[in-house]
This record gives C-alpha cells, sequence and structure tokens, in this order.
C-alpha cells in the first residue's frame, strides 16, 4: 500500500532546504487548501452528475445527455450558468446575515470535508480528537440554514428553518452516538487509527451485532442530518416550494446547493472510514495471497468505491420513499432511535469488555 | 327523473304553494317566501345531497337558482326552482346550514347574478375580483363596465353577511376572517401541490393549520357565459377544457345532455365507443391521480412510473381522436371519427399490460410504511360530511358512500356491465388513494367485456347542422373521473342555450378541505389536496 506521506515528507523536506521553516509550512498550508477546494468543486460535479444520472435511472429516463459525452459537461456549464446569475437582495431582509448564510454553510461543509482520510498519507485535518472535531464542524451548518430562514423575510423560508433545526439537532445526536459505539470499539478518536484498526476486518465485521446496529442508525441519521429524502422536510419542494432558501438566487443558492451534495458525500465517506474501512482494502486474516491482490488496488480507489457506493444506496433510498411528516420525523428520533442507539452502545461496551468481538 | 309521480303528490302535500313546471324534465317552482320551509321539510325528509346549484336569470321571473336535490337512501330526485322577482335585490334565503355544499354554490351564484344568500356567513366574490363591477351572468350585465385592469388585486380580509331582522328588512354585518395576531401563509396560486393555480390561504400555529381559506377563480375563462352566445355544436369544446383528464367524460355529458333534449337515442356502436372511451379515460386519469400523489409526497420514482403507463393510454386515445389531453372526440348523436383499425387489438394488449403493473404500485408505494403512516388516519371525511359536501367520487366512495353515477343512474352501457363499485368506510387518505388503485382495475374489466362485443352501426346519427331545442330544463350527469360531472341545460328554444351550468367535480371536493384538514399538519395538507384529485380549471370554469 502506498503512503502518501513519503510524498508529503518530501515536498516539505525540498521546501525547508531552499526557505525558513515557518514560510514553507505557511506555503504547504496554501497549497493544501487550494488543493481542498478543488477537491471540494470536484466532487460536487461528480456528486451533481451521479444524481442526475442515478435518479433518472430509477425514474425510466436517461438523464442529461446532450452537452458533451453522456451529458458529462452537463454541470459544470449548470455551474458557469449559476456563476452569471443575478444575486438578488431581498427588501426587508436582514442584508448582513442574508448574504453570510451560504458562507457559513460552505465553510462548516469544508471544515467536515477536511477531516475525511482519504489514503494511507492524504489525511488533511487529523489529530486526536478528530472525531469530536468533525461532529462539532458539521453542527455549525445548522446556524447558517436557520441565520438563512430567518433573515429571509419570508413564511417558507421561515417554516423551513425551524424544520431543519428541529430535525438536524435532534438527528445529531444519533449520527454522535453510533460513532460514539465505534469509539468505544477502536478506544481512538483520530481518523487515520481507525482505518488503521481495521487492517484485520472492516468494524462492520469486527463489531458483529452492534456495529451492524450502529451502521444502520448512522446511515439513518446521516441522512436526515443532510437533509436528504425521505428527511428533506426543510426544503420539502411541494410544501414549502424550497424551503430555507426560497429566497436565495445565483450563486449564493449554488453554495447551498453544492454545500447539499458535498454533505451527503461527507457522510457517507465517514460511514465509509468508520465502518468500512476506509481506504483499507478487504483483508481476510489469513488468506494472504487474496489480501495482496487486495492491496495492489491503491487506497484512494478503495475509499471513493465505498464512499460512493453509500452515496448511491442514498440516493436510491431519496428517489424512492415518500417524505416523513414532521412529527414523525421527530418521533423516529426521540423514540426509536436514540433509545436503540444508547442501548446499542450499551451493548458495545459489553462486547468490549467481555472481549466479544473478532 | 326517477319517481316523480309520487313525489309530486308528497311536495303538494308539504308546500301548496309549490307549481310544477312541465318543460324538459321538469321542476317546481317554489315562491321565495316558502322556500326556506320546504328545503328544511326535504331535507329532513332524506333529501342529503344537493347534486347541483344553479344560479339563472329569468329574466321578467327575477333572478333565481336551481336546486337538483337527492335522496342518497332512496335515490329520490327532485328538481326546486326559486326566483326573487326584484332584480335589483334579489335575496334568497341561504341553504348552507342544510347541505354544506351550498356554502360555495351560493358564492358563485352571488358572483355571477348578484343574489344575496340572506344567512350565508361568508358572501365574498367567489372567480371574480372584489373589485369587479356588475354581475356577468345577468342578461343586462354590460361588458364594458370592466375594462382591462392592471391594478394588484387586494385581500378582502373582511367576510360580508346579509343577516334577517326581525321587521323583514336585511342587514350587511362583516366578520374578520383571520385574526391580526394570525400567522397567515399562502399555499398557492403558484404552488407545487396545489395542481394549478389555485390558492389556500392557511392560518398556521406552528405546523398545525387552523384555518383555510380558499380563494378560486385564477383561471376562470367564464365558459357558461361563453357557452350562452355559441350554438350548440360550438360548446362542445369548452368541456374538454374543463376537466383536463375527464375530457371524454365531460363531452360526454354535454352530448347526452343535448341528446336528451332532442329525444334522439344514438346507435348502440356509439353507447359502446363512448363507454370504453370514458373508461380508458378514467385510467388516464386515476393513473396521473397516482403519479402526483407520490410525487407530492416525495416518491419521486413512483412519478414517473404513472407517466410511463399513462402514455400507453394516451397512444391508444390519440390513435382514434388525434387528441392526447383535449380529445374533442364526442359529438351530438355520435362520435367525430369512428374507432382506428387497431383500437381494439391495442386495448386489449393495454388491459394485459397494465394488470401486473398495478401489482408494481402496491409494491413500491401501497405497501411502504412511510406512504402508510402518512396516509392512513389523515383528512378523514365522514359519510355525512361527503353526502352533505356532495363530494362525489372517489372521495365520496372512500367514505363508505355509494355515491357512483354508473350505479345510480347508469346510463350507456354501464346498465349491462358487471363491474363492482368500490367503496371504503376510512374516510382517509389512504382509503381515497385505494379507491382509485382499485378503480382502474374494475375499468380494466368493463373494457374487458365491452371490446370484443363492439357491434357494427353508424359512429354518427344524422342531425342537423343547426340544432333548436325545445323549450325546457333538462340535467344529465355522468360519472367523471373524479365524481358526478352534471350539464345543467335550460333552452328558450334557440339555437344556443339560455343557461348552461357544468356541475364542477372538483368544487364540492375543495370545499371540503377547510373542514377536514383543520389540525392536520401542512405536511397532511398536500396529502389531503393530492387525494382529493381536484383539477383547478374545472373548479374555475
Amino acid at each position: 500500500m502506498f503512503d502518501f506521506g513519503i510524498l508529503t515528507n518530501w515536498i516539505h523536506t525540498q521546501l525547508t532546504s531552499v526557505m525558513s521553516e515557518g514560510l514553507a509550512i505557511f506555503l504547504e498550508c496554501v497549497i493544501i487548501g487550494v488543493l481542498l477546494l478543488l477537491l471540494y468543486v470536484i466532487i460536487a460535479i461528480i456528486m451533481i452528475y451521479m444524481e442526475r444520472k442515478v435518479c433518472a435511472a430509477f425514474q425510466c429516463r436517461l438523464g442529461p445527455t446532450r452537452v458533451g459525452p453522456w451529458g458529462s459537461v452537463q454541470v459544470i456549464c449548470d455551474v458557469f450558468k449559476m456563476l452569471t446569475k443575478e444575486i438578488i437582495t431581498i427588501r426587508h431582509s436582514d442584508k448582513f446575515l442574508y448574504n453570510l448564510a451560504p458562507y457559513i454553510v460552505i465553510l462548516a461543509s469544508v471544515m467536515a470535508f477536511a477531516c475525511i482520510p482519504i489514503s494511507r498519507g492524504l489525511e488533511i485535518l487529523d489529530f486526536n480528537v478528530g472525531v469530536l472535531f468533525f461532529m462539532a464542524a458539521s453542527s455549525i451548518g445548522i446556524v447558517g440554514i436557520l441565520l438563512a430562514g430567518w433573515s429571509s423575510n419570508s413564511k417558507y423560508s421561515l417554516i423551513g428553518a425551524m424544520r431543519s433545526g428541529a430535525q438536524m439537532i435532534s438527528y445529531e445526536l444519533s449520527v454522535g452516538l453510533s460513532i460514539l459505539t465505534i469509539v468505544v470499539l477502536t478506544d481512538t478518536m483520530q481518523f487515520s487509527e481507525i482505518v488503521m484498526r481495521q487492517a484485520d476486518g472492516w468494524f462492520i465485521f469486527k463489531g458483529h451485532i452492534p456495529a451492524v446496529i450502529a451502521f444502520v442508525i448512522y446511515l439513518i441519521a446521516g441522512n436526515a442530518e443532510v437533509n436528504r429524502g425521505p428527511f428533506d422536510l426543510p426544503e420539502a419542494e411541494s410544501e414549502l416550494t424550497a424551503g430555507y432558501h426560497t429566497e436565495y438566487s445565483g450563486m449564493h443558492f449554488g453554495l447551498f446547493y453544492v454545500a447539499e451534495f458535498v454533505n451527503l458525500f461527507i457522510i457517507s465517506s465517514i460511514a465509509a472510514t468508520i465502518f468500512l474501512g476506509g481506504w483499507m482494502p478487504l483483508h481476510i486474516p489469513g488468506l494472504d495471497g487474496f489480501n495482496a491482490v487486495m492491496d495492489a488496488i491503491p487506497g484512494f480507489i478503495w475509499f471513493f468505491a465505498k464512499a460512493f457506493f453509500i452515496v448511491w444506496l442514498l440516493m436510491w433510498i431519496k428517489w424512492t420513499f415518500p417524505r416523513l411528516r414532521i412529527d414523525q420525523i421527530l418521533t423516529l428520533e426521540w423514540k426509536y432511535l436514540v433509545p436503540i442507539g444508547l442501548l446499542n452502545l450499551l451493548l458495545m461496551v459489553i462486547v468490549v469488555v467481555f472481549k466479544l468481538h473478532f | 327523473m326517477d319517481n316523480t309521480i309520487d313525489i309530486k303528490d308528497r311536495i303538494a302535500a308539504m308546500e301548496p304553494s309549490a307549481v310544477w313546471s312541465d318543460a324538459g324534465d321538469g321542476m317546481f317552482r317554489v315562491p321565495v317566501s316558502s322556500f326556506r320551509g320546504l328545503a328544511e321539510k326535504l331535507h329532513n325528509e332524506g333529501f342529503d345531497f344537493l347534486r347541483s346549484l344553479t344560479g339563472i336569470d329569468w329574466g321578467e321571473d327575477g333572478l333565481g337558482c336551481v336546486y337538483h336535490l337527492e335522496n342518497t337512501a332512496t335515490g329520490e330526485n327532485i328538481v326546486l326552482g326559486t326566483a326573487d322577482p326584484d332584480r335589483e335585490n334579489a335575496c334568497l334565503p341561504s341553504v348552507h346550514d342544510l347541505w354544506k355544499g351550498a356554502n360555495f354554490n351560493e358564492r358563485e351564484a352571488y358572483d355571477f347574478f348578484g343574489i344575496k344568500f340572506i344567512g350565508h356567513p361568508d358572501l365574498r366574490r367567489f372567480f371574480l375580483r372584489d373589485d369587479w363591477k356588475g354581475y356577468p351572468l345577468r342578461k343586462d350585465y354590460d361588458m364594458s363596465l370592466n375594462p382591462l385592469n392592471m391594478e394588484n388585486e387586494g385581500n378582502e380580509d373582511m367576510a360580508p353577511s346579509y343577516e334577517m331582522t326581525s321587521d323583514g328588512s336585511y342587514i350587511l354585518k362583516r366578520h374578520p376572517l383571520f385574526d391580526d395576531q394570525e400567522y397567515v401563509i399562502n399555499i398557492g396560486p403558484q404552488h407545487p401541490a396545489t395542481h394549478g393555480v389555485l390558492r389556500f390561504r392557511v392560518s398556521l400555529e406552528g405546523e398545525t393549520i387552523k384555518k383555510i381559506d380558499v380563494h378560486s377563480g385564477y383561471i376562470h375563462r367564464g365558459i357558461e357565459k361563453l357557452c350562452e352566445s355559441c350554438t350548440y355544436p360550438q360548446t362542445l369544446g369548452f368541456t374538454d377544457r374543463l376537466d383536463y383528464l375527464g375530457a371524454m367524460q365531460n363531452r360526454h355529458a354535454l352530448c347526452a345532455c343535448i341528446e336528451k333534449a332532442m329525444g334522439l337515442e344514438v346507435s348502440e356502436r356509439i353507447q359502446y365507443i363512448r363507454t370504453i372511451m370514458d373508461e380508458l379515460q378514467r385510467i388516464d386519469s386515476h393513473l396521473l391521480f397516482i403519479a402526483c400523489l407520490c410525487q407530492d409526497m416525495g416518491a419521486l420514482e413512483v412519478f414517473f412510473l404513472g407517466f410511463r403507463d399513462r402514455e400507453k393510454v394516451l397512444d391508444i386515445l390519440e390513435q382514434t381522436t388525434g387528441g392526447r389531453l383535449i380529445q374533442t372526440y364526442n359529438t351530438i348523436g355520435g362520435v367525430q371519427a369512428d374507432i382506428h383499425p387497431e383500437f381494439v387489438k391495442k386495448t386489449k394488449e393495454f388491459i394485459r399490460y397494465m394488470r401486473p403493473k398495478l401489482k408494481e404500485y402496491d409494491d413500491i408505494f401501497t405497501g411502504n410504511i412511510i406512504a402508510r403512516n402518512r396516509l392512513i388516519g389523515t383528512g378523514v371525511l365522514s359519510r355525512e360530511d361527503a353526502i352533505s359536501f356532495g363530494a362525489t367520487g372517489g372521495t365520496g366512495r372512500a367514505s363508505g358512500w355509494a355515491c357512483d353515477v354508473r350505479k345510480r343512474h347508469p346510463y350507456a352501457m354501464y346498465g349491462k356491465v358487471d363491474f363492482k363499485e368500490i367503496t371504503f368506510t376510512e374516510g382517509d387518505c389512504f382509503a381515497r388513494y385505494m379507491v382509485r388503485i382499485k378503480e382502474i382495475e374494475q375499468s380494466l374489466n368493463i373494457i374487458e367485456q365491452l371490446i370484443d362485443n363492439i357491434p357494427d352501426g353508424e359512429y354518427q346519427m344524422k342531425v342537423k347542422p343547426v340544432i333548436k331545442l325545445p323549450a325546457g330544463s333538462w340535467y344529465t350527469a355522468v360519472e367523471g373521473s373524479r365524481g358526478e360531472f352534471g350539464v345543467f341545460l335550460e333552452s328558450r328554444g334557440d339555437k344556443s342555450p339560455y343557461r348552461l351550468k357544468f356541475r364542477s367535480t372538483g368544487l364540492p371536493l375543495v370545499s371540503c378541505i377547510d373542514t377536514i384538514a383543520r389540525d392536520a399538519k401542512i405536511a397532511d395538507l398536500i396529502a389531503i389536496g393530492g387525494t382529493l384529485d381536484y383539477v383547478v380549471p374545472d373548479i374555475d370554469r
């Protein structure tokens, strides 16, 4: 398995040989920042294209076909269209908060995105409380959505924002509990460590029953966390036209749109990281030949394959299931997912204490 | 209509001042002073279904209304007419407390004729703007009164009502619709879930609905007024543009009504073709119902499944009629063109194709836990309310009211084919959804029984190019895609109708939305609206 750490260390030594340590680190931060944003945009474009094609397949359609081969340039054209559109200011809106809101949402999304370990040595933010940081960073997005709804001076937006406030804060709990279950199993909160511990089998296999329960809870709660169907109440288009971003136009709307898709990717890639081994290839202890073949596939391919598989799973659910009602969403969370999650945490503790895991 | 002899005696005993007039179907003419008493007596006798309420300008006799009543227990029908000769200040007693469906119908009559209904709680204009001058369906209406208005329409927040005082005069009172502190949100006129330009002003408390005020008329084209200046064959074109998912049935109703007035019997081949076409149209409409309901609820996959299957129906219809949405197929005394040579083969293929597809809808949507949670128990319409509002069609049958015109007053071939009338008792959204699913199956059965036996004969009877009907009034109803579609025709012996009223299938459905959506959530309003299955151009006419 290729370690990107060798490459990054080499770049660091080369830079320090020609300039001071501080300047080198500053330069590296700038480069990484640019690369991160670039990757963010590329992921967003891939996700939007995938969404269109996948939903078309579920709906007996073809999706975009005209622009570029298989319509592949369509999304890039749409991005340019979005960039050229006017950003409309709404009368009687709170201008400062109204303009700030999309940036808070995108900021939270980028910070959470930086936590994802893509391959060995390809981690941007990786420290001993990485899970905690991820949870904290991704939660900031709620503030942006609430601000957007509040400052738009629109009744639809306000209802959408209130819904998302109630929904996202509730489901944060279940996401946290299911990640905590895995933290109990691994006794580390560092994402790179969590991946390394899965070298002899992914946690969904190693942790067996409690891990599978946590995985399912995570998928449901994660889906609700990013406001995707069947939990897309904050922007339920048949009820609230577009929910909290009804009044936004141009690239301000585009930022919400992009953040939503990348958040879906982030949720999926975290699920892939903590349950399905992240970039760690499929290893079966004892089968050395098989493991060697699996190791030949680069880590980032493993990672993206797993992440996009879960994205596909969530898209499948979105396009098939009808939407829940607000009281049903909260009932599902507080009466079912949270108690099950707590019990599951207890079960995991028992499994770990008595060494019942593989 | 049925049993008139028996009823004549009973009415004479109840109200000696009622006069039987024999022209056309015939009706009882009742003086205004004794109308309210007679209406109450009839309501107590079991005439609980107000089929149609038609405002009418009788010239010298004044402005009045025609009430079509039905006793749902015995199936008896009765027609009452009453008029106030004082044209400037026409007042009729309101019957909204006897039949809830009269509420919107009386507002419509007020809107078009300026008849003041004493005791009506909310006599605002219904289709026209609040600042409209004059009453357009009066025969002495001056067209130049209302030039094109470029001003925005204000919101009338005070509901006027006329109340009788003890000395026999009446006073105008105004009541606020909403309190100052209420959180009122507009759903519509441009909203994805209202299926057209309908507007609900919804008062909310959090997510819970406190009151709904329906605003209609955004697509009002004055079709009934237009018809009065058209010859009979010219009026046919409008019917397709009422409920565009029931184009066949609507036109069938108008043709049947004119044929009844002419005394024309159409050949059996025409009856067969009309019946099959009506049922194909019903399948088309119900498939679109499923598709749109699922889309409203967020299940976007099923939306396309509905459209995929509907496409097959439209292909069959298109081959014969040339139209996909606007069919323009029925004519007075027949149909526009004979069926296409491949029609029988294609229709049979479609029946074979459609039956297994119904299972697919069941698998993907009916059994879905979220769909069931959303639909079961929400928006319950009781049987009494369904009858009182006149909410016919799938909505009424879901509430346990066997209201199918095909069974109540069989027309065309419906008396001779074997099919079940689907009824449920729950009256909730899920029952309304299930009725439609099951009805597709029944429609397929009907078509299957007829398709092989279409007899030879002419597809168009000999009809004079200029049609003049004798004086009189007629009412004909068919089972439209979403309820009883009725045509009330009053003729004065001319080549165009004196008054032509279409009993909208959607208006009663929308009138009950305030009752059943109260204390529900916003999301429930969308499910209720979707399952009530109204089509807005049919409400506005």
